[in-house]
């Protein structure tokens, strides 16, 4: 109970944070008055939220579908596609305020449908492993086709795409928090319901049939429900790394690996981690902004090496 | 022949991977009571897993049935089955550490609602499984502090927390030293004479089996080599015939023990 209140505290303080401190003065007294609080802020922290929240969520669940705890959603090569398809619909110019995010869905979509094909061995079974190579591979494919349209296109054309890929969380808008409050609850839940026959994929295929578990369905059910929401995130903030790699792995030491508490767990610390990494992203060089995925890299990445040296203490 | 339904029944089942020249199972029956032990003995690759894997409905045979309870393997449910068969798998990962009662839990999915919690009747069953296994000792240490021993003692809790009437056991007792093979046999045998269980065990201890089990099937290349009481089985030409060695049968106990015999190399 006290680790649920202490996280909950934690999300309390990284909203409120989040929306007292800017690159814009507003005395405490004005925030809930402020335009720019109520048009800007407050979206843009929503959004970080839903989004950290839903990588933290993919990241842990698909540690436990391809059973190796170094998995992120992003292994997946959905940011690959999704590069590529903002990419060509700025090649294309593709206008209209959704024409980004909508090829970027469409283009992440594209390579979990490839990725996914390409994991199914013999037909029928999603064979995990293949499954993550294959990830690498479709990843590498579209970031190649994506660098040889980029380098065709003209210069102030590429510096978009790039900035868009990259940009996080500066498209937040109220309709994009209201799209993606509407769209995550049922990838969540689907992978809410495999709790359970996650904690036992994680003995094995064999053992958990076994113990009562459908392992094929289970299997993609998770992986489609987790690149559903990863796709979402990528979407409408661009390629944030780091979140659904770390935060399943901290929110672990605590919570232990039992999905049912550990999903929930990664959400709220996921977006509770996205949060501090945007303010920051707004705050320390303004009034320019830094991208958010380069925060939670700089921040992640040690954190990571720290992790990965407990395992290894462990092994 | 008795006239309770059998727990497990195979009946002439024939099974080829795909894509293999030749047979894994070839015509091989079997049928387990409640409260009876059963073992499957033979050499490596002789179809023993594949055998257990048929019966369970994880492979679909050539020809002949494989039945559960009475109802064709594979047209159970995996989470009904697993209220009737709890099953040992030869490996298992541990891809995340874990403490020994968490994983003992994890046998009561089965059992639980897709949305409930873990009831007390869940936590009963988990404690009674730890205490059947002498384990309860165990019960807050993390698994990868267990010796080979303890963490046997511990799958074997996790399958009974799922309240099956048939345990299958695949090559429980590989890589235990004596002391603690002979435990997890006496302890499977205290299971199915107090308890009424009906065990399945495939194992390499031939004179193990023929000391615990009440009848033993003699697998040989996919085939049934012999299947009866072990007195009826282990016979000297059999044995011989079946592992390719030399051995002569002792009586021990009133059981029959095999004793590999030594081939002398000619003198050069």
């Amino acid at each position: 109970m006290k680790r649920w209140l202490g996280l909950g505290a934690l999300v309390a303080l990284a909203l409120v944070s989040a929306v007292a401190l800017g690159p814009a003065h507003v005395a405490l007294s004005d925030l809930p008055s402020s335009a720019i609080v109520r048009s800007l802020r407050v979206p843009r922290a929503l959004l970080a939220l839903l989004v950290g929240g839903s990588l933290g969520v993919a990241g842990a669940s698909l540690q436990a579908l391809v059973r190796n705890p170094l998995a992120d959603p992003f292994l997946l090569g959905l940011s690959g596609g999704a590069g590529l398809g903002a990419v060509l619909a700025i090649a294309l110019h593709v206008a209209g305020p959704w024409a980004l995010p909508l090829a970027a869905f469409t283009g992440a979509l594209g390579a979990m449908a490839l990725v996914y094909r390409l994991g199914l061995v013999g037909g029928a079974q999603l064979d995990p492993r293949v499954l993550l190579l294959a990830g690498v591979a479709v990843g590498a494919f579209s970031g190649a086709i994506t660098t040889a349209i980029v380098s065709l296109a003209e210069a102030a054309d590429l510096r978009n795409a790039f900035l868009w890929l990259w940009g996080g969380l500066s498209g937040a808008s109220w309709d994009t928090v209201l799209v993606m409050a509407v769209y995550i609850p049922v990838p969540l839940v689907v992978l809410y319901a495999a709790a359970r026959p996650l904690d036992l994929l994680a003995l094995g295929e064999e053992p958990a049939t076994h113990l009562g578990a459908d392992v094929e369905p289970l299997k993609r059910r998770v992986y489609i429900a987790a690149s559903m929401l990863t796709a979402a995130a990528v979407a409408v903030s661009g390629v944030i790394g780091f979140v659904g790699l770390i935060v399943p792995h901290i929110t672990r030491l605590v919570w232990g690996h039992r999905h049912r508490a550990l999903l929930p767990a990664a959400f709220l610390g996921g977006g509770a981690l996205l949060l501090f990494a945007d303010t920051a992203a707004r705050v320390s060089v303004a009034p320019r902004e830094l991208p958010v995925g380069i925060v939670t890299a700089l921040v992640g990445v040690p954190l990571f090496a720290v992790l990965l040296r407990r395992w290894g203490a462990r092994g | 022949m008795s006239t309770v339904t059998p727990l497990l029944s195979v009946q002439r089942v024939t099974y080829r991977y795909p894509d293999a020249s030749g047979d894994a199972l070839r015509d091989v029956s079997l049928e387990i009571r409640p409260g009876e032990f059963h073992a499957v003995l033979g050499p490596n690759g002789s179809g023993k897993t594949t055998l257990i894997r048929v019966a369970l409905g994880l492979e679909a045979p050539a020809a002949g049935t494989a039945e559960i309870a009475g109802r064709a393997a594979a047209a159970w449910s995996r989470r009904d089955l697993a209220r009737i068969v709890g099953v040992v798998a030869q490996r298992e990962d541990n891809l995340f550490p874990q403490q020994v009662r968490e994983t003992v839990l994890l046998g009561r999915y089965p059992h639980l609602s897709l949305w409930g919690a873990e009831r007390p009747v869940d936590r009963d069953a988990v404690t009674r499984a730890l205490e059947r296994c002498d384990a309860l000792g165990l019960a807050d240490r993390w698994i990868w502090t267990l010796s080979g021993g303890e963490y046997q003692r511990v799958r074997l809790a996790r399958a009974l927390a799922q309240e099956p009437s048939l345990l299958v056991l695949d090559e429980p007792t590989a890589s235990l030293d004596v002391r603690h093979e002979m435990e997890l046999f006496e302890l499977v045998r205290v299971l199915v004479d107090g308890g009424g269980l009906a065990v399945l065990m495939i194992t390499h201890h031939v004179n193990l089996a023929a000391r615990f089990a009440d009848r033993v099937l003699l697998l040989a290349g996919g085939q049934t080599a012999a299947q009866g009481t072990p007195r009826s089985v282990l016979s000297r030409e059999t044995v011989e015939r079946v592992f390719a060695w030399p051995v002569a049968i002792e009586s021990f106990d009133g059981h029959p023990q095999m004793i590999p015999l030594r081939q002398p190399k000619e003198p050069a």
